[in-house]
């Protein structure tokens, strides 16, 4: 929690690393350009008329009614048949009214009630469509056909809005456009002794998985290559903002940079002589956008996991000189490491791979 | 060479593999004398414990002859005879330094996955589990060590190797159990489970000066090693009520200390056992903690309760109530071998312990597979099966 109050207050004072992405649209608030925070904010607005920006509670109150509309249907077919003047549809209504109380409960305990608000859209549908059919029954009352028709239309646009709503309030968190990563680990070496290594920008791609070079250019400036997702290259020049010997290296990538990115490495003491405590708060705007963060995760390339392994590689540098590995061992299988559980060593190995050649 | 190979529930077999190498500066390659199979590879075996894949080798008890070392060990050369240590070990890292050698924190390339189940992540293991590290083990006719300045110990002439092999876990392990019940003169040391680990740790408690030490488990020819080997009084739970027969033997006081060298895949008669049968098949639970649990209930008030008895995951119905109300000490831990490896040495060359009674088949690492079946059916009274390569 201290990094970013640090940089709080430096941002408050006009000094230290001034952030280009997040920091300026957060500066366009007065300017009428909206972030697309506040385009939502606005929108909801909007809907607010109908919803009122209470989707959730909408969202309850309809899987009650899916789950009441549902016990009707599987407990007294035969009253709604009278009502709408259909006969010998008893097996059809029971089963419609299963899929009314499954989307209701859905709703109600779902993970994402949105996508079951979704699944009863499409049930909507149905139904209108089913109603429409009994239209063309001979026992037909059309009055109270039309009376269930308006009134399923209704709560149609209810369940449209507020699916969509609900849509967006998920998406919402993986949309800010950046992704923040903190993590901390403690090495059983002097603060000079991880700042001394760490400064030395050569040394990062021995720990850092996909780093493939850093290029120092001055004495602030360094070019970087990075393996982004789907093995494609990144690079981008930054610069070092703020530097306190054996403390503190804080950054930002320049202006052009594929990826936008900026942190700070923290090197404090660990009480009672106890080595170093390295905090890493980084903050970056993933290549693929926020989706290719998703796919990213699935490949095991999760950020906050892959920043936890390198500072894993760190400490075993510091401690051991260097990382312990199993790939090249034998198994009674084609290769020594495990495809499902290894990845951490073998992307080790073929990161190197990939650098060799790449050098090569 | 020739590999103990696992390839599924109650299914290893031996393969033949490439031989390893050096792949860090501080490994080295072992040609393997002597290896055994462990209670705990049972778990495996029995496909109890995540995060295994088919084709690893088994064997975390193995000592041999040293082939070739990594140009940073200097300690170590080609042609010593050593025991390596089952946990491995850096020596570097806060955890090692404090000779919590199974602690360490540089030895698992995979302790983010470790991490998740435990919070955090123990030290890497041979041959038993992604989770901790995924390294190729001992069942085979080389093995590879990495930091094998730290994780062997020298082994002098006129010892043979069933004498030192078991420096490698059980001895340490068992050891370690009775050193933390914090044995005082005059002592009762109650040990469920008369396996390889709980008779050593009998054997370690009168060592460490315990008055009585009672044996608790269900077979026969487990209870009679006890006896006659260790010369502990034994209790067959299927013969008695093992709450109130120690109750009985320590005048309702109950045993001082409890040692639990059982772990996971206890038995236990009647409708509880059938419970957590149920559960762990389920895999509504990972463990079946019945030792656990009968060991608390039984302990002496203020007495410590210490488990070398292997668990995974998350157990029902522990009595955290008892433990509390009688304000019982529990100390637990996969053993840190490496702290155990000179004293214990020592105590092997005095002529103190000779671990090697427990031993009651010896086979060419060929009948592996065969030595897994029989030590799990507890077939031709096996207690203890060391292969040869």
């Amino acid at each position: 929690m201290e990094i970013p109050r640090d940089l709080a207050i430096e941002r408050r004072q006009g000094s230290g690393p001034q952030f280009s992405e997040p920091v300026e649209r957060r500066g366009d608030w007065n300017d009428g350009s909206l972030t697309s925070a506040a385009r939502r904010a606005w929108d909801q607005k909007q809907l607010g008329v109908l919803i009122d920006g209470n989707e959730r509670t909408v969202a309850r109150g309809l899987g009650w009614f899916s789950i009441g509309l549902g016990l009707a249907e599987v407990l007294a077919p035969r009253t709604l048949e009278r009502f709408l003047g259909i006969r010998h549809h008893g097996f059809l209504l029971r089963v419609m009214g299963l899929r009314e109380i499954a989307s209701g409960v859905g709703i109600l305990t779902g993970r994402r009630p949105s996508d079951w608000l979704w699944a009863r859209v499409g049930g909507d549908v149905i139904d209108i469509a089913s109603l429409g059919m009994a239209l063309s029954s001979e026992t037909a009352k059309p009055a109270n056909i039309g009376l269930a028709c308006a009134a399923v239309a209704g709560i149609t646009v209810l369940d449209m809005r507020c699916a969509q709503e609900l849509s967006r309030t998920n998406d919402a968190a993986l949309s800010a456009r950046t992704i923040e990563v903190r993590k901390s680990i403690q090495i059983n070496c002097s603060p000079d002794a991880v700042y001394k290594f760490w400064r030395d920008f050569q040394n990062l791609p021995k720990f850092m998985s996909n780093v493939e070079s850093v290029e120092t250019l001055s004495d602030k400036c360094s070019h970087w290559c990075v393996r982004g997702p789907a093995g494609k290259r990144i690079e981008w020049d930054a610069e070092i903002t703020d530097e306190q010997e054996n403390r503190l290296i804080a950054w930002r990538s320049l202006e052009g940079a594929q990826v936008e990115n900026y942190g700070t490495i923290r090197f404090d003491a660990a009480p009672g002589g106890r080595g170093t405590y390295v905090k890493v708060h980084l903050q970056y705007s993933p290549p693929a956008g926020i989706f290719g963060a998703r796919v990213a995760k699935l490949f095991g390339r999760e950020p906050r996991q892959q920043i936890h392994e390198d500072l894993h590689h760190l400490k075993q540098i510091m401690e051991t000189g260097e990382i312990i590995t199993t790939e090249g061992q034998p198994a009674g299988r084609a290769r020594g490491t495990s495809w499902k559980y290894d990845q951490a060593v073998r992307r080790q190995v073929d990161s190197r791979l990939d650098y060799q050649t790449s050098a090569a | 060479m020739k590999a103990n190979c696992w390839y599924g529930k109650g299914d290893v077999q031996i393969v033949d593999v490439s031989e390893p190498e050096i792949l860090n500066s501080r490994d080295a390659v072992i040609k393997v004398t002597s290896t055994a199979i462990c209670g705990s590879d049972l778990h495996l075996y029995n496909g109890l414990v995540p995060t295994m894949e088919k084709g690893d080798i088994l064997g975390h008890e193995f000592m041999g002859e040293v082939v070739e070392v990594g140009n940073e060990i200097h300690s170590v050369k080609a042609g010593d005879r050593v025991v390596a240590s089952f946990p491995i070990s850096c020596g570097n890292c806060f955890f090692c330094q404090k000779e919590l050698f199974s602690l360490c924190e540089n030895s698992n390339p995979n302790a983010w996955m470790a991490q998740q189940l435990f919070g955090h992540s123990p030290a890497g293991i041979y041959g038993y589990t992604h989770m901790l590290g995924g390294f190729a083990g001992g069942q085979a006719e080389y093995a590879r060590v990495p930091f094998a300045d730290v994780g062997t110990v020298k082994i002098p002439d006129g010892l043979s190797d069933e004498q030192v092999l078991f420096l490698s876990d059980i001895f340490p392990t068992g050891y370690m159990a009775a050193e933390n019940c914090n044995i005082q003169p005059g002592d009762t040391i109650a040990v469920w489970g008369c396996g390889p680990v709980g008779q050593l740790a009998m054997k370690s408690a009168y060592m460490l000066g315990a008055e009585r030490v009672i044996g608790i488990d269900r077979f026969p020819y487990r209870l009679q090693i006890a006896c006659e080997k260790v010369g502990a009084e034994v209790l067959n739970y299927e013969e008695c009520d093992v709450y109130d027969s120690l109750m009985d033997m320590t005048g309702g006081l109950g045993p001082d200390a409890c040692i639990d060298a059982v772990g996971m895949e206890a038995h236990m008669p009647g409708v509880i056992g059938a419970y957590d049968r149920v559960k762990q098949s389920m895999m509504l639970e990972s463990d079946r903690p019945h030792a656990l649990r009968q060991a608390i209930m039984a302990c002496r008030k203020g007495g410590t309760v210490s488990i070398p008895g292997v668990y995974g995951g998350f157990d029902d119905k522990i009595p955290l109530g008892s433990l509390m109300n009688k304000a019982l000490t529990v100390k637990t831990g996969q053993t840190h071998v490496q702290h155990y490896f000179t004293p214990l040495l020592e105590r092997i060359q005095n002529g103190d312990i000779d671990p090697s009674f427990i031993i009651t088949h010896r086979l060419p690492l060929d009948e592996a597979p065969h030595g897994f079946e029989m030590f799990l059916n507890k077939q031709d009274d096996c207690l203890k099966v060391v292969l040869k390569p």
